[in-house]
């Protein structure tokens, strides 16, 4: 959490300049939204507080206020903040309250407007925004999130919120089109793009995406921020100022408004407690970002229907602040609340790898007017939803953007171009949509498909030789989520499709489904539109603008006999409340264990997270330790210290104990913390060398087959004991062997067999292994696969000889305890008819030929599909895949979340080309390849990976391209193919003749399935940069950091230089090499030695100096950082190391001893195409 | 034809393939459901609640896999039979469907109870539509040897 906090410094600098430019601008309407957000914000912090009830009541007068009024509230309002915020939080959340009955504006504006510009305050609201702008990245805490708009605001909050959301869509209506446009939520948050900063705040994901922010700190101030700008833009009009007039008069929902604020100040100041003890100086830098978020975007309920209500709100994502542990005890009345409203489900993960991505391109300008909002999804409220006619346009004009097609499809001879990088990471290729239908589209780091213009055949997907699928990171921590309460969850009666952005509606009272074609009616309820609170606008229902949305699901969503499946014997056919959160701790406590010592580090990092553990009251957690006995902890309430139950039987392990294992956390936390004082010291004179792994994951079964949850095992060595034992396989002597490998697959199918079981039962098991010894992975990891769990590996782990795995297994220890979890999930996958599903890829147990069941459900874990053409695809011109995602958030909510991506059919095998993803293809590849490689052979996988590259280049040779030039030539879009598949070979997955472990391949390989695309690209292709000669050109303004974007250099030693410093991102770890000639200036400012011989050989961090030098390479670490969900390691690696090997090992590009180089792989590819 | 031990095996490989026509329909409607599931159009409830019928239906689907040992093993006991009884021709007949039976056996994934089928790989397109071609296929052999043997 604390990573940003480089950022959080630089944002409140950034404040003060930024506000003035603001100011002066014209960010007017913009501004206004931006506003009303941030005023909501801190308030929906404080859900539980009685301000929320009082303001129920007021609000129907509101409502209809007029315009101007209703900006004065919001100005009141903003003023109070302002001044609330110079002062303590705590006071101002008391004058927030306050300040709704006061409805007079006016008076508190006058104030505002001259503290706002002025940088006096810590949190100049303008300032605030442009923080976030640049920053966003950095900007939004993820905890920060969470606390403020999620908190469960009740049932009859939604309504609150409801009416806060219409404010913001009214802020946005006005620029759009006319009143009546007004939108929900959503929309507004798109308005706020318009108005540049603020706007990019709120909506886009860009800025929360930074959002990164170390957590809760920055959050109060954020909302301070926020409340601020709102305030300013608010008074601007009344005043006369800047700002512009328009943001305040459209506004619908003004009345609302003032209760809006109030529910937000409610949850700010909640967030408020949270955070005050951590920073309360820091706060304004993060916040700011968050408060935009929190701004629902919907409201659907309606003032008077408490029932039918819908509060959607786009809500940026803390989830983990919700659901995650981050504010166990600012939460406090979490479960009641939460329970009764979920509406804002956000998953503010702190580092959320979005806002990266999209964050560079606004970033750099300071405008805010363009850039997030065009990335972001929303524009489109401005157009009210497309009707018929407008819509048959935009299927039929997918004919756009015949240039980037053009270069796209310009073929490039690889034996003569050289250099084919991109200077920056490369980014998915945009499909061929109408603009319309581009803005809503899922975004391509969730979904992505492997050709993004899909092929109307069969044989025409034959004859383009490139495999069609989907990569999915389906429970990603997302900035910006709409969460969608309501009684009816409107699907398709036919194939249950969730109705989504890309459906039409042929009518008021009708839609047709995009996957099935069949024609729905739209209920009563859907026909609401709570933005306008009229009838008659379905389609401006957020189900219907956003291509990620999250229900809250009813009672009809629950967990029913799903263990019919696995488990026979159990035939009861009812529901099942939604389970707590409940983990299971299982750890190896022989005497290798003890020698490694990862107890000790496990159980300080465990203590360190037992509040972030997400969960809820009801959270239950257990703990078993075992060695060639198993041992049960009694943790049971009132006990004054833990007991031990020992069971030495391991071939018919019982439980010794029902209700006493699995114990509250809440309840007995005193108990849990003394257990993990202890344990590490318990055991550190074991002798016992066995170890009975298998018996243990039977007793862990066994004990969590009531409820369900997460069981984590924690082993270090070779099962020997009872079921599931295993014998070494490895000879170590083949390790580098060119021909095949073997075991590769399980030797046994006992822990297949015991992870469906718990499968069936809703258990998830996760591995983390840290040995030094063969442990058979293959075989262990099965437990992991089919239970939906995650495997972490660690080899040569010891606490004291290997520092780097050290650091590595407590930094993913960190990540991995805190992070969301989703309980008894299940995804199904759906698509357009004609479309099915070939082959899944990913950790699960596949159910149906198109569902999967995950016990647990993380947000780091990705999943492939294949697909295939099964019918024609003739009679339309998109395609469509929806992906929904039933699963328990922690807190015990049924939630479905459902993404929908949509794709232009094509006829020409020249548009297919165009439109191919390699990265994705890239993917989709080595996911197929693990599979060959496990049920046929390794050389067979390898094979088929040549064949790819040879197939495709001969395709489109025949095909395509209708030049008889010599050479290999393909299609720009695919120029990367071959170097991706090169390195592909060249990864330890599936290299031969370069000695290689084989637990360290098997889990390369298990990486390989579940890693989500760009940390899967990473770790194939790692990215090379030149760190010595940085220049600021191109470079990223963020807050006041500026952060560098050097080219990409291509994978070869002939781009190393000995009088250069290189980064190599290899995705989990940094690997910085130092050149012998390397400028000692460098060395100096960057790593504080004073020469190359100086240097550290383990050298495993860059020192904080305050060079410019070193201040930028650390802002260009921290970026790059920022992006993934695990921290990854930095190496410092010297020229004339012997860890240079580990260096140049990633350059895939050269010839190495086993393996030809890049230019060899070509010409191989040619020969073997001309046979 | 007198009463033969021949005799004897026709009428009993008669009989058994009738059981076998049997094994391998159930067999073709099991991997017929399996992959049809999820075209289960009208089932309001939430795919996680499987309705009775649902539950049913599992089971039919998991008898019908066990049977596949079952139906080796009487193909294996006819084939015999034959062999005892001297029936070259017969024999020679049914001789590829029993080495396939025995490489399909072999080359079975690593499990410890007997079966064919792992339930985590089922789902795989390849799989369930060689499956499916594999029921059709030995369902067209099983009626032809019924009728040769009925003949015969």
């Amino acid at each position: 959490m604390s990573a940003p906090g480089f950022t959080n410094l630089s944002s409140s600098v950034n404040y003060n300049q930024n506000s003035t430019p603001n100011g002066g601008d014209a960010p007017p309407y913009q501004n206004g939204p931006a506003q009303t957000y941030q005023s909501m914000y801190p308030p929906t912090g404080c859900y539980g507080a009685p301000p929320q009830h009082q303001s129920y009541p007021t609000i129907p007068a509101h409502s209809t206020p007029a315009p101007s009024k209703a900006s004065m509230t919001n100005s009141v309002h903003s003023a109070n903040y302002y001044q609330s915020n110079h002062q303590q939080q705590q006071q101002q959340q008391q004058q927030q309250r306050p300040v709704p009955q006061h409805h007079v504006a006016p008076s508190p504006y006058s104030a505002p407007p001259s503290q706002p510009v002025p940088s006096s305050g810590p949190v100049p609201p303008h300032a605030q925004y442009n923080q976030q702008l640049q920053h966003p990245p950095y900007a939004t805490p993820g905890s920060y999130y969470g606390p403020q708009s999620y908190h469960p605001p009740p049932a009859q909050h939604t309504s609150q919120q409801q009416q806060q959301q219409q404010q913001q869509p009214t802020l946005v209506p006005a620029p759009a089109s006319g009143p009546g446009a007004p939108l929900h939520p959503i929309v507004s948050y798109p308005s706020a793009p318009g108005n540049s900063q603020y706007g990019t705040l709120s909506s886009s994901q860009n800025n929360t995406t930074p959002g990164v922010l170390p957590t809760q700190m920055g959050a109060p101030l954020h909302q301070y921020s926020t409340s601020r700008p709102a305030s300013t833009t608010a008074a601007q009009p009344g005043y006369g100022v800047a700002p512009p007039s328009q943001l305040v008069p459209t506004v619908n929902g003004q009345g609302s408004t003032v209760h809006q604020h109030y529910d937000r100040s409610c949850q700010s100041s909640l967030s408020y407690n949270t955070y005050s003890g951590a920073e309360a100086d820091q706060l304004p830098s993060g916040t700011p970002s968050t408060s935009v978020h929190s701004s629902p975007g919907h409201h659907q309920g309606g003032d008077t229907s408490s029932s039918s209500t819908g509060s959607a709100s786009p809500v940026p994502n803390s989830y983990d602040s919700l659901e995650g542990g981050n504010f166990p005890d600012s939460m406090p009345p979490s479960n009641d609340m939460t329970n009764q409203a979920a509406p804002y489900g956000s998953y503010g993960y702190p580092n959320m790898q979005q806002g990266y991505h999209q964050g560079p391109a606004s970033h750099a300008d300071s405008s805010p007017s363009h850039d997030p909002y065009g990335q972001s999804s929303y524009q489109q409220y401005s157009q009210p939803f497309p009707n018929l006619s407008q819509l048959s346009a935009a299927l039929g004009g997918l004919s756009g953007v015949p240039e980037l097609e053009v270069e796209a499809l310009t073929p490039i001879n690889l034996l003569q171009e050289r250099s084919l990088l991109p200077p920056r990471p490369l980014e998915a290729p945009e499909p061929n949509l109408s603009p319309e239908l581009k803005k809503v589209n899922c975004s391509p780091q969730t979904f992505r498909c492997t050709l993004t213009s899909i092929p109307q055949t069969q044989t025409l997907l034959n004859k383009a030789r490139l495999p069609l699928g989907l990569l999915l990171h389906p429970f990603r921590d997302l900035q910006q989520l709409p969460v969608i309460t309501s009684n009816t969850i409107v699907r398709c009666r036919s194939c249950r499709t969730y109705i989504n952005p890309f459906v039409t509606f042929l009518d008021q009272r009708r839609w047709k489904c995009n996957l099935c074609y069949r024609v729905n009616d739209v209920p009563d309820e859907f026909m609401y539109n709570p933005v306008t609170r009229s009838y008659g606008e379905p389609h401006k229902r957020p189900e219907v603008q956003n291509a990620t949305v999250e229900f809250i699901a009813s009672s009809d969503y629950m967990v029913g006999t799903k263990r019919l499946q696995v488990n026979d014997n159990s035939t009861t056919n009812q529901l099942r409340p939604p389970q707590p959160a409940a983990y299971l701790f299982v750890l190896d406590v022989s005497h290798n264990a003890v020698e490694s010592g990862y107890l000790k580090y496990f159980c300080d990092s465990l203590m360190e997270n037992l509040d972030k553990l997400p969960g809820d009251s009801r959270t239950r957690v257990g703990f078993l330790t075992f060695d060639n006995t198993i041992h049960f902890y009694n943790l049971q309430e009132g006990l004054s210290q833990p007991q031990m139950l020992v069971v030495s039987d391991i071939d018919d392990v019982f439980i010794p104990s029902n209700d006493s294992l699995m114990v509250n956390l809440k309840e007995s936390k005193e108990l849990v913390k003394d257990l993990l004082t202890s344990l590490p010291a318990m055991f550190s004179q074991s002798r016992e060398t066995q170890s009975a792994l298998g018996p243990a994951l039977q007793a862990a079964f066994k004990l969590m087959s009531p409820t369900g949850g997460r069981i984590t095992v924690f082993q270090t060595q070779l099962p020997t004991l009872g079921a599931g034992a295993l014998q070494s396989r490895e000879d170590p002597n083949q390790r580098s062997s060119n021909k095949g490998v073997q075991h590769l697959g399980p030797a046994t199918d006992f822990y297949k067999k015991l992870a469906l079981d718990c499968s069936g039962q809703q258990i998830g098991v996760d591995l983390f292994l840290l040995s030094s010894q063969y442990t058979d992975l293959a075989s262990i990891s099965c437990i992991s696969k089919y239970s939906a769990g995650s495997i972490f590996y660690y080899p040569s782990f010891h606490f004291i000889h290997n520092p780097a795995q050290l650091e590595k297994f407590q930094r993913d220890l960190d990540r991995y305890l805190s992070r969301k979890i989703g309980f008894e999930a299940v995804m199904r996958i759906r698509c357009t008819k004609g479309l099915s599903i070939h082959t899944f890829h990913g950790n699960f147990f596949v159910r149906s030929t198109d569902l999967l069941s995950l016990a647990n459900v993380n947000p780091d874990s990705a999943f492939a599909v294949q697909m295939s053409i099964e019918d024609s695809l003739a009679d339309s011109s998109l395609a469509c895949f929806q992906a929904a995602l039933l699963y328990t958030s922690s807190k015990g909510k049924r939630r479905i979340r459902v993404h929908t991506l949509c794709l232009p059919v094509v006829n020409q095998l020249s548009d297919v080309y165009a439109g191919a993803d390699v990265q994705a293809i890239t993917c989709l590849l080595a996911n197929m390849a693990i599979d060959r490689s496990i049920t046929s052979s390794l050389s067979d996988a390898r094979d088929a990976l040549v064949n790819a590259v040879v197939d495709f280049a001969s395709a489109y040779k025949s095909n395509v391209s209708n030049l008889q030039q010599s050479g290999l030539v393909v299609p720009a879009a695919m120029c990367l193919f071959p170097i991706y598949i090169l390195a592909l070979l060249k990864q330890k997955a599936l290299r031969t003749g370069t000695s290689t472990r084989l637990d360290e391949r098997v889990f390369a390989m298990c990486e390989f399935k579940t890693q989500p695309l760009e940390q899967l690209m990473r770790m194939v292709h790692p990215d090379l940069y030149r760190l010595d000669n940085m220049s600021d050109q191109g470079a990223l303004h963020l807050n006041d950091t500026v952060v560098p974007q050097p080219h990409l250099l291509h994978l070869s030693a002939e781009n190393i230089s000995r009088d250069g410093a290189f980064l190599l991102d290899c995705g989990y770890v940094f690997y910085l090499w130092i050149g012998k000639c390397c400028n000692d200036m460098f060395i100096r400012d960057v790593l504080g030695c004073t020469n190359f011989a100086s240097i550290p050989p383990n050298m495993s961090h860059i020192p904080e100096l305050e060079t410019p030098l070193s201040q930028r390479v650390r802002a260009l670490l921290d970026w790059l950082q920022d992006n993934r969900a695990f921290s990854s390691m930095m190496h410092v690696i010297k020229d004339d190391a012997s860890t240079k090997v580990t260096f140049f090992q990633h350059m895939v590009e050269d010839r190495s001893e086993s393996a030809s180089s890049y230019h060899e792989f070509l010409q191989q590819v040619q020969q073997q195409m001309s046979k | 034809m007198a009463f033969t031990f021949a005799a004897f095996c026709y009428m009993l490989a008669l009989l058994l393939t009738a059981a076998l026509i049997f094994f391998a329909i159930w067999h073709i409607i099991a991997f017929d459901e399996l992959k049809t599931d999820y075209k289960n159009p009208i089932d309001q409830c939430n795919t996680l609640n499987p309705t009775v019928e649902k539950v049913k239906k599992i089971k039919r689907v998991k008898i019908a896999l066990k049977l596949v040992l079952p139906e080796y093993l009487i193909h294996f006991f006819f084939c015999v039979m034959f062999f005892c009884a001297a029936e070259w021709l017969t024999l020679c007949l049914n001789l590829p469907l029993l080495a396939y039976h025995v490489w399909r056996y072999m080359s079975r994934p690593v499990m410890s109870c007997p079966g064919l089928y792992d339930p985590t790989t089922i789902m795989n397109a390849d799989i369930l539509a060689f499956c499916q071609k594999e029921g059709w296929c030995k369902l067209a052999f099983y009626l032809l040897s019924f009728f040769y043997y009925l003949y015969g």
